[in-house]
């Protein structure tokens, strides 16, 4: 038994652009295109045949990158607008946590809210009177009930309509990114009403970011892109392809950027450790292009954090060196040095540096944790004078199942002694 | 289109509830609160009163008895009547962030404006009789046509405020053009001089402005002497106002798919 069933599901917005000529009623008569202005025809697609059933009882959730038709696909489920073509069927009672407290009025109590709310949910005023206690409890708003909302935090606000929403009880809930609202401990609640409402055999549909929340929530997820749906099923498995595409993406991103912004000419600065971005030195040596390898030879920007990384710097000596020194500093986005050496550092004695060159710098396993990392490369003289200086003119995003903090990642394991049980490490 | 109907039936409790909410919000906060329901008519009469009685004594509003009286019976329901058009005009313009995150008929918004509207009516009338006892004008039987009257403004009033707030949403332009078209209306409306004073030709013209059909009976049930006659027009009203109402309804239901989209 299928609790939402979405057929070839198709929504077409008319471009901003066209509202204009549309907006106003001279322009609509001076053009004489009222009729044809209302069809529409240079409609941009937010949905282009998207299809799946939610089975009775289950918990679906859909990814998706920002404007990737989530929210459109999770209004048409609830009713707010027509499907340009293409069918849906919801059976059950529908709610849906779109906006929490959309229709709440500032000037009166929240009492008389909370009855407004719940009838545009589609609650009867006994209903309500019924579960007003529940209501108010959950929301932790007992002393503040009767006081207008406009007095309100955004946090009270919000838990008021959360609340107000899923005391509906309806048979199928939809969640559009609405967790976020309120501390840790209301999160939590929230969390544990979904996991009763799972119990208790009810439909959830999740829109989220909350990567974790759909691995650990839902039964099948969906990923969707562009209008269309890029993967559907076992939700970890979707999770990853979707990671996947995100880190290609980002690696794309990363890969244009400094083609964008070639590197200037620039006298060294004073203080190194305080010096902006930027290109300097005396040019004898150059360092030509920087590559960022996978252990397979595949040039990226975006790595896992227990991947092996050579960072390999194409050189040139414009005149045969004897007095050279290869250095590579990774600093994190906010300007901390996470590891820094040089050639010279190790012990290495320069003897010869002659025309077209490569210098690998090769990491067995990457260690950061998980964020975005700038990184220098230099070749100078012993003595510190630069032949040609990088300074953070390189990105590498480095990802992480494992959201542990800090900059390093040590290798590490865990021993428990008998006494104490755990899976999953 | 009967299964909207059916919809909006079911939210009956919710613009009941919405209507009550619109009264107590409009006056929270200002000292005088509801007494502004009184107020403002009041004012309003004052205001006409003064430049039609005072000001200007020579026109033909000198031959009309209890002319304030007659004027407050115009001016009652055209403060109704124009202000819930004005509202709708603006109602999903204003309230449009509701629709796009909530499902509920969208017509109760409209709807609901006016029903506010007959409430400050409703409020209005113990000032009605407080002037009709003051001048001595009997009470008669007639008034018991005064419902009926009322329906038939309810009904024109929620048909044009569907159709208007409907299209507002399209064409933002209606909302100034409105107010204009109100202006011309309320001259074009036998309120600060009666019907009966204009030359025949203009009483034609006037007569296809339906408020002019409203506002002659409100004031025939209240102060104009002598049984009712104009009661057939009323009922032939009824039915005008009864077919704008459902063209009203048709237009909106016709355009409702568009307004979460566009508002």
């Amino acid at each position: 038994m299928n609790a939402i069933e979405v057929r070839d599901v198709r929504k077409a917005y008319r471009r901003y652009g066209r509202r204009k000529q549309f907006a106003t009623l001279k322009s609509a008569l001076l053009s004489g295109g009222i009729i044809r202005d209302l069809k529409g025809e240079a409609a941009f697609e937010a949905l282009r045949g998207v299809s799946f059933d939610v089975a009775s009882g289950t918990t679906f959730g859909i990814v998706g990158r920002n404007g990737s038709g989530k929210s459109t696909l999770l209004k048409l489920i609830a009713g707010i607008g027509k499907p340009s073509a293409g069918d849906i069927r919801v059976h059950g009672r529908l709610s849906a946590l779109i906006e929490l407290g959309a229709g709440f009025h500032p000037e009166i109590s929240g009492r008389d809210n909370v009855y407004i709310n719940g009838m545009m949910l589609g609650l009867s005023k006994r209903e309500i009177a019924r579960r007003f206690d529940e209501i108010v409890a959950f929301a932790e708003l007992e002393e503040f009930i009767d006081a207008p909302v406009k007095t309100y935090s955004s946090g009270m606000y919000m838990r008021l309509g959360f609340s107000v929403a899923i005391n509906v009880d309806p048979d199928v809930l939809l969640v559009d990114e609405v967790l976020a609202v309120g501390d840790e401990a209301f999160t939590h609640k929230c969390l544990d009403k979904f996991a009763e409402f799972k119990r208790r055999g009810k439909t959830v549909l999740i829109v989220t970011h909350m990567l974790d929340l759909i691995t650990r929530f839902c039964d099948p997820a969906m990923w969707l892109d562009h209008g269309v749906t890029r993967a559907h099923g076992d939700p970890k498995r979707v999770i990853d392809a979707y990671l996947l595409d995100v880190a290609a993406q980002e690696n794309r991103a990363l890969a244009a950027a400094p083609a964008a912004s070639t590197p200037r000419d620039a006298s060294p600065p004073a203080d190194m450790n305080a010096a902006a971005e930027g290109r300097w030195g005396s040019r004898e040596a150059e360092i030509v292009a920087v590559d960022f390898l996978r252990s397979d030879g595949t040039a990226s920007h975006v790595f896992d954090s227990g991947e092996p990384v050579e960072i390999r710097l194409r050189v040139r000596a414009h005149e045969p060196l004897s007095d050279f020194v290869f250095g590579v500093g990774i600093f994190s986005v906010d300007g901390v040095c996470c590891y820094g050496t040089n050639t010279d550092i190790e012990g290495a004695e320069p003897a010869e540096f002659r025309g077209d060159a490569e210098v690998g710098f090769h990491l067995d396993r990457l260690g950061l944790v998980e964020g975005t990392y700038k990184v220098d490369v230099a070749v100078h003289r012993r003595n510190g004078a630069p032949y040609d200086y990088h300074r953070q003119l390189y990105t590498m995003r480095v990802t992480s199942k494992v959201k542990d903090t800090g900059t390093f990642r040590p290798p590490h394991r865990w021993t428990f002694s008998s006494g104490i049980r755990l899976s999953g490490l | 289109m009967l299964h909207s109907f059916r919809q909006l039936l079911r939210h009956r409790a919710l613009i009941e509830s919405l209507v009550a909410r619109e009264l107590k919000a409009r006056y929270r906060g200002s000292a005088l609160g509801l007494l502004w329901s009184f107020l403002n008519p009041l004012l309003l009469l004052l205001i006409y009163t003064f430049v039609f009685s005072v000001v200007m004594p020579g026109g033909r509003s000198g031959q009309v008895e209890h002319f304030p009286l007659f004027l407050f019976c115009g001016i009652l329901p055209w403060t109704w009547f124009s202000s819930s058009l004005l509202e709708s005009a603006n109602v999903f313009v204003a309230g449009g962030g509701l629709l796009k995150k909530v499902l509920f008929p969208a017509e109760v918004l409209p709807i609901v404006t006016v029903l506010a509207g007959l409430v400050h009516f409703c409020l209005g009338l113990p000032i009605l009789v407080a002037f009709i006892l003051y001048y001595r004008v009997p009470i008669t039987l007639d008034l018991a046509w005064l419902p009926l009257i009322v329906a038939d403004q309810l009904l024109l009033t929620i048909g044009l405020a569907l159709i208007v707030s409907a299209l507002t949403v399209h064409f933002r332009d209606l909302r100034d053009l409105l107010g204009n078209l109100l202006t011309l209306a309320f001259f074009a409306t036998p309120i600060v001089y009666p019907l009966s004073q204009a030359p025949g030709w203009a009483q034609r013209f006037l007569a296809l402005n339906p408020f002019t059909h409203l506002a002659v009976a409100y004031q025939e049930v209240f102060v104009i002497p002598g049984p009712f006659t104009g009661w057939p027009r009323v009922i032939e009203l009824g039915l005008v106002s009864l077919a704008v109402c459902f063209a009203g309804y048709f237009v909106f239901d016709r355009l409702r798919d568009t307004l979460a989209e566009e508002a």
